[in-house]
């Protein structure tokens, strides 16, 4: 069976693969977003400890999803693993500096003796969920605005700014996706909040800061989708070269329907979400925003990568850009991780299944007091 | 044309890579062997139903929470330190690499860290036996993790099921299993699950311990030993024994690492064991610019080394001086100086077939690949060398040998010593006498600090004895190593030792004062 499957299937099945994982962390970067809004929001102790405790359930998937990103990413795609963490360091550090910090600050928050005190640990928070997704948004704007690498016949690389991919923050298409993404996971945040914790009045003050968090960011997505389509990209030419080509990812989004529509739909229903949150005051409005969160973000990474494009072309040179062929593994290792893919839905399914029963019931107040339970 | 670096740069990296996994390395071990322990409370507790189960259970969980956090705070870091600071090894292996790490996080890590919420959030939100199946997912999910990431370790030890390709230039996988179940990877995984095991279990008893000493908790100290002790008992066992295989294999595939274990010069046969010693320069170089080592003294039980690597005394076992000069021909291992020159025409091919493919001379190519990279005996016997091309000096082979002499020494003697602790442990408990004995509850305090050491004195042995190698014979570190400045990773360095210190002093401080407080009632 492995026989019939052609490498440039796997390719691709591989990307779409990588696409999910990154939607699927964007989408959980909405435990992020409340960590930006754990000194703005509450108005009291009490309220602040509701939305740590909130996101404090989550963040593990959120990491675990990173991490699996990554891993994924290196495993079908090592030529990128090798050229972007080598080459943008400073940009990368810079993100895993701002998880490191993260992964402690739940558990050791409100433990006596925790030496460095609980406002450092809100602190920790607070810088990883402004500089998370902010970041991330950043270096995924990379794959359309390119990056100054070039490699040599050993593939190995050379960048070609002193600032290891602190350039890329100069980038005004990337700040704007950057903030894009930033907003988005406050928006997803607050309304994630709105769903599951139980206070009136924090209920309120979720609500007031949801309309203009999402605002912000349908400006900054506008900005950076249309300076996308608009601008000249780079195409893979029929003899395997690389050219330059006026509205690249506009003709992308033209001549792949369907990815089109996936993109139109994630709208829609991010619009919706947030539309029946802040109108109907209905407290779902989570699930149509994180489905709309992931099926806008799987449409950029689709139109970033297929339809013969470099979705890492190189500024500095043309030559060294990375396509989804080029930078892949072997057709062997490619469809050995096919067969373990199959264990995704599996994975999936058990996730769901945990995050229900612990999700029965919403936050209140009384059950933090209460200190039954394993609380932040 | 391969470029190697600089050496600050390459020590830098080396530097930082080893702060993070050291790091990283003090909270893993723990979590292996408390997850299962915890299982094991919580199960005896669902069979019993008695609350007092439950409230152990709870206790040593808090404290499996604390370390776990910490644990994966630096993990994120060493797997993306691959592509960060080793770029060119991300690029040269990451086909065979990277599936073990992907597997990893897709396989492992959703388990554990799925669970874990469970196990946490979950006691009065779901059944008992969801929550007792969630404990124990939680332990298989670790033990996992650790699975793949050893495999992967495993693999850069000793390099198999993958065939080169000159077009893209790198190692391509064309045998999974043999990936999995390459010799060290079994090896490696088995004897680092059970140090995990002991590790958990010797904590638990020095805690317990120290709770009978200021007489408190008495019941649940003494069960907590019980279970700890069979546990620690059984694992440190396995310990020796895996131990043991791991050595043996060792000689086999990196026959360097092992003779710099036993800080063995000159080889022979009928060649004994050196139990304890203590180590001297000596007057005499090896090659050109190192030093050798005497013993200022030793304890050798003779013969046993020879037993050990080949199953007679008749066994010759090569030494540091016979691998470098003359290799060992039994055993068809060349000498290192053979190895370069057969590296460094391996290298010379791979020029001219990148110099053909640069002017797109097909029929070069094409002769190139047919001769060569196509041909079994030049794979087999040169291109299996490629990476000495890269070594200045031949004794450039050889690894740091009193770092690997003592860490391998402290090791073993350690991992005796923690199965005598186990036995008199259930001696006494079952005598009824542990609490009288003052002198053994310091004792298995004092253990706790000592099995870390243990513990990461086995990573030095392996890590540090295959020096100069990121995977062995292939690509030294000097070509691994990503080309920035080294500035830039002494920045990194310093901030990433700040912060792991600044974290590793919190976690201390909650762990003493959780377990000062003691179970909640
Ligand atoms: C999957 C691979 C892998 C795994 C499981 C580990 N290491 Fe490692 N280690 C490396 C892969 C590696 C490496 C990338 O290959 C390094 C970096 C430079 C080098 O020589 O090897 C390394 C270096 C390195 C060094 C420094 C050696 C030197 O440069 O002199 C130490 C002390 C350790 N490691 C210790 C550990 C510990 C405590 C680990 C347990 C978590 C560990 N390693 C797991
Ligand atoms: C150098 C190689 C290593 C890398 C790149 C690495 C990577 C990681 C990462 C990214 C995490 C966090 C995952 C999460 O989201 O939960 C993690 C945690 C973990 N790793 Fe490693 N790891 C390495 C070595 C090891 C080894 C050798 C073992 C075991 C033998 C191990 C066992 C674990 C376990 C059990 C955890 C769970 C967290 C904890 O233990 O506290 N790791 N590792
Ligand atoms: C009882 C005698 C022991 C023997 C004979 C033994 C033997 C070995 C050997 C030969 C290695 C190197 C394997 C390699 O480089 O590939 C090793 C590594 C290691 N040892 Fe031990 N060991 C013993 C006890 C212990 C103890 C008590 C611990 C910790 C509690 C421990 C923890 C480790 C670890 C974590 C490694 C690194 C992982 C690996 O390479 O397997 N060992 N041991």
């Amino acid at each position: 069976m492995t026989a019939m499957i052609t490498h440039i299937f796997l390719q691709q099945y591989w990307w779409v693969i990588v696409s999910i994982l990154a939607s699927l962390l964007v989408f959980l970067m909405f435990v992020q977003g409340g960590q930006g809004l754990i000194f703005s929001l509450p108005g009291n102790e009490s309220q602040k400890r509701m939305i740590v405790n909130a996101m404090g359930r989550k963040w593990e998937f959120t990491f675990t999803t990173l991490v699996t990103f990554g891993g994924a990413f290196f495993a079908s795609f090592p030529l990128f693993y090798a050229t972007s963490f080598g080459g943008a360091y400073w940009l990368w550090i810079a993100i895993l500096f701002s998880f490191t910090i993260q992964a402690v600050a739940y558990e050791y928050r409100s433990k006596p003796s925790n030496l460095l005190g609980t406002r450092t640990f809100d602190i920790f928070l607070y810088v990883n969920g402004m500089a998370g997704p902010f970041l991330i948004g950043i270096a995924v704007a990379t794959f359309f605005t390119g990056a100054f690498f070039r490699l040599d016949f050993m593939n190995s690389v050379t960048w070609a700014t002193p600032l290891h991919g602190l350039e890329a923050l100069l980038s005004g298409k990337n700040l704007a996706l950057g903030l894009a993404v930033l907003f988005l996971s406050r928006t997803n945040g607050l309304l994630y909040l709105i769903n599951s914790v139980e206070d009136e009045d924090l209920l309120v003050r979720s609500r007031n800061k949801l309309i203009i968090n999402s605002i912000a960011f349908l400006l900054f997505f506008l900005i950076f989708l249309f300076s996308i389509l608009f601008m000249e990209g780079f195409a893979v030419s029929d003899d395997g070269g690389i050219v330059k080509e006026k509205f690249k990812y506009l003709h992308n989004l033209i001549q792949m329907p369907l990815v089109l529509i996936i993109m139109l739909a994630g709208v829609v229903a991010l619009l919706l979400g947030i539309g029946i949150t802040v109108f109907r005051g209905e407290r779902n409005g989570i699930w149509y925003a994180g489905a709309g969160t992931v099926l806008a973000v799987l449409a950029l990474m689709l139109i970033a990568g297929f339809n013969n494009t470099p979705f890492y072309p190189s500024l500095h040179d043309h030559a060294s850009s990375l396509t989804i062929e080029n930078a892949s593994s072997s057709r062997f290792t490619l469809s050995t991780m096919f067969y373990v893919s199959f264990i995704i839905p599996f994975v999936i399914a058990y996730i769901w299944y945990a995050w229900k029963s612990i999700n029965r019931k919403r936050i209140t107040g009384e059950e933090l007091e209460g200190g039954e339970g394993h609380v932040y | 044309m391969i470029e190697t670096a600089d050496l600050s740069l390459v020590d830098w990296s080396r530097a930082q890579f080893a702060l993070t996994a050291m790091y990283h390395w003090l909270f893993v071990p723990l979590t292996l062997g408390l997850s299962f322990i915890v299982a094991i409370m919580e199960t005896i507790y669902a069979k019993t139903g008695r609350e007092e189960w439950k409230r152990m259970t709870r206790f040593w969980m808090t404290l499996f929470g604390i370390n776990f956090a910490i644990g994966v705070a630096t993990g994120i870091i060493l797997e993306f330190e691959f592509g960060t600071n080793w770029s060119n090894y991300s690029w040269f292996v990451g086909d065979i690499f990277g599936a073990p790490l992907a597997i990893e996080g897709i396989l492992a890590f959703f388990l554990e860290s799925t669970f874990v919420a469970v196990m946490f959030f979950g006691w009065d939100k779901v059944s008992k036996k969801f929550h007792l199946t969630s404990t124990w997912l939680v332990a298989v999910g670790a033990n996992l993790s650790a699975l793949w990431i050893l495999v992967a370790n495993a693999w850069m030890q000793n390099p198999v099921g993958m065939e080169f390709n000159p077009e893209t230039a790198r190692n391509e996988m064309v045998d999974f299993w043999a990936v999995l179940f390459n010799p060290v990877a079994v090896d490696k995984f088995l004897h680092t699950i059970f140090s995990g095991f002991l590790l958990g279990s010797v904590f638990v008893m020095g805690v317990s311990a120290w709770f009978l000493l200021k007489k408190r908790e008495v019941w649940l100290s003494k069960m907590s030993i019980m279970i700890s002790a069979i546990f620690g008992l059984l694992s440190s066992l396995m310990v020796a024994f895996t131990g043991d295989t791991s050595a043996r294999t060792l000689a086999k595939v990196q026959p360097m690492k092992f003779a710099a274990m036993e800080a063995l010069y000159e080889g022979s046969s009928d060649a004994g064991l050196v139990a304890f010693g203590i180590l001297k320069k000596s007057e005499e170089k090896i090659g050109v610019e190192k030093q050798g080592h005497d013993f200022v003294t030793k304890i050798k039980i003779p013969g046993l080394l020879s037993i050990m690597t080949g199953g007679s005394r008749d066994v010759f076992v090569p030494g540091i001086r016979d691998l470098l000069n003359i290799g060992d021909s039994t055993r068809n291992i060349y000498s290192v100086n053979e190895m370069m020159e057969r590296g460094t025409f391996a290298r010379e091919i791979l020029n001219d077939y990148k110099r053909a493919r640069m002017i797109n001379d097909e029929e070069q190519i094409k002769i190139l690949s047919d001769e060569f990279f196509g041909n079994k005996e030049f794979m087999d016997e040169s291109f299996r060398y490629f990476g000495y091309a890269s070594l200045n000096l031949p004794e450039d082979a050889v690894p740091n040998v009193p770092i690997a002499f003592y860490s391998f020494h402290i090791m073993v003697m350690l991992g005796f010593f923690f199965i005598l602790v186990c036995v008199i442990a259930l001696f006494l408990l079952f005598r009824d006498k542990l609490t009288a004995s003052k002198w053994f509850l310091w004792v298995a305090i004092i253990s706790v600090p000592l099995v870390y050491i243990a513990s990461e004195s086995g990573w030095i042995v392996a890590e540090m004895g295959r020096q100069p190698w990121i995977i062995q014979d292939l690509m030294p570190v000097s070509v691994a190593v990503t080309k920035l400045s080294t500035g830039s990773v002494i920045t990194t360095f310093i901030l990433f030792a700040l912060l792991f210190t600044a974290l590793l002093a919190a976690e201390v401080s909650i762990m003493l004062k959780q377990i000062k407080t003691g179970p909640k009632h």
